[in-house]
């Protein structure tokens, strides 16, 4: 899809605004809809667009399958990490109370961590799954 | 919503009934928007009309655009079908109308998160707070589902093998847990 421009111009020009939103949604989800999942999908749905216009190869340099296999692993172990580090600090598996002295604090940073951590993994698999399908032609 | 699950049935080609899934769960965001569920309603969106449009597309370029001519027996299937669909709608009977205060489901847990999850946890958001922290183990075990899903994918469809001795250091990390 190299040659049409206006679908080129359009891709370059919304992408960005897709992948802050999908941050905003990553961040904002405790005060407004939307969480980590939403957000992965979104960032996901995103970097889709821009490897449908551009092609797989130029998104593939952009975000390589290695740091996406990274992803994958590394936000269940985000989340994983933070319920152990409550039970380091003497509360309950993923008890977030004890994360910091204030309670709705630690309960605050435990959700955005994990938040972050499930949104992780999510665009990961997202994207690693349409590279997989959309570079085993034949 | 209905219609276009009838022409999804009713079409032979298949890079149409991709398209009307699509439109399906636009559809079906917007009826998630109307029952005051925007969480879900994003999820919907990008997932049903954005994402998972795109893998069946990646699917079709694999495979044919055209559906195969059904079998000869009919019979079986429609028995089927007919007995599932019996099933459910026999179970949404018992189901509680929409919107009832007494519901079960409002009496349980529900109230008590509704009235104290933003003093506990800071979050005015009570969807987000229910899933990360009074649900956390559940919300764990779906990330994990995620991951394994991801997982599954890389090595049935073979990604591995693209980087030279891939198979080696798969075996490698195995042994390693």
């Amino acid at each position: 899809m190299r040659d049409y421009l206006v679908l080129r111009v359009i891709t370059k020009l919304l992408t960005p605004f897709i992948l802050l939103f999908a941050l905003y949604v990553q961040f904002h989800g405790d005060f407004g809809p939307g969480g980590g999942f939403q957000a992965g999908v979104i960032f996901a749905a995103g970097f889709i667009l821009y490897a449908l216009t551009f092609g797989v190869d130029a998104a593939q340099r952009i975000l390589p399958v290695g740091i996406l296999r990274a992803g994958v692993a590394s936000g269940v172990l985000i989340y994983a990490g933070v319920g152990v580090a409550g039970l380091l600090l003497g509360g309950n598996y993923l008890d977030y109370s004890v994360l910091q002295h204030d309670p709705v604090h630690g309960q605050h940073l435990g959700i955005t961590l994990i938040e972050f951590g499930v949104g992780t993994t999510v665009a990961s698999v997202m994207i690693t799954i349409f590279y997989t399908f959309a570079s085993s032609r034949g | 919503m209905a219609a276009t699950v009838v022409a999804i049935v009713r079409l032979r080609d298949l890079f149409a009934a991709v398209m009307l899934g699509g439109i399906y769960s636009l559809l079906a965001a917007t009826m998630f928007v109307v029952l005051d569920a925007v969480d879900v309603a994003f999820t919907e969106a990008a997932v049903g009309a954005g994402i998972s449009t795109v893998l069946f597309l990646g699917t079709l370029a694999l495979t044919s655009r055209l559906e195969k001519a059904p079998g000869d027996s009919r019979a079986i299937p429609l028995f089927v079908v007919t007995v599932t669909g019996a099933a459910l709608i026999y179970g949404s009977l018992d189901m509680s109308d929409y919107g009832d205060p007494t519901a079960p489901i409002h009496k349980h847990v529900a109230p008590k998160y509704l009235a104290e999850s933003e003093q506990k946890t800071g979050v005015p958001n009570v969807v987000t707070s229910v899933l990360a922290s009074y649900r956390g183990y559940d919300t764990l075990g779906e990330v994990t589902v995620i991951f394994t899903a991801g997982i599954g994918v890389i090595l049935l469809l073979g990604s591995w093998r693209r980087r030279g001795d891939g198979a080696d250091e798969a075996n490698a990390g195995g042994d390693e847990r």
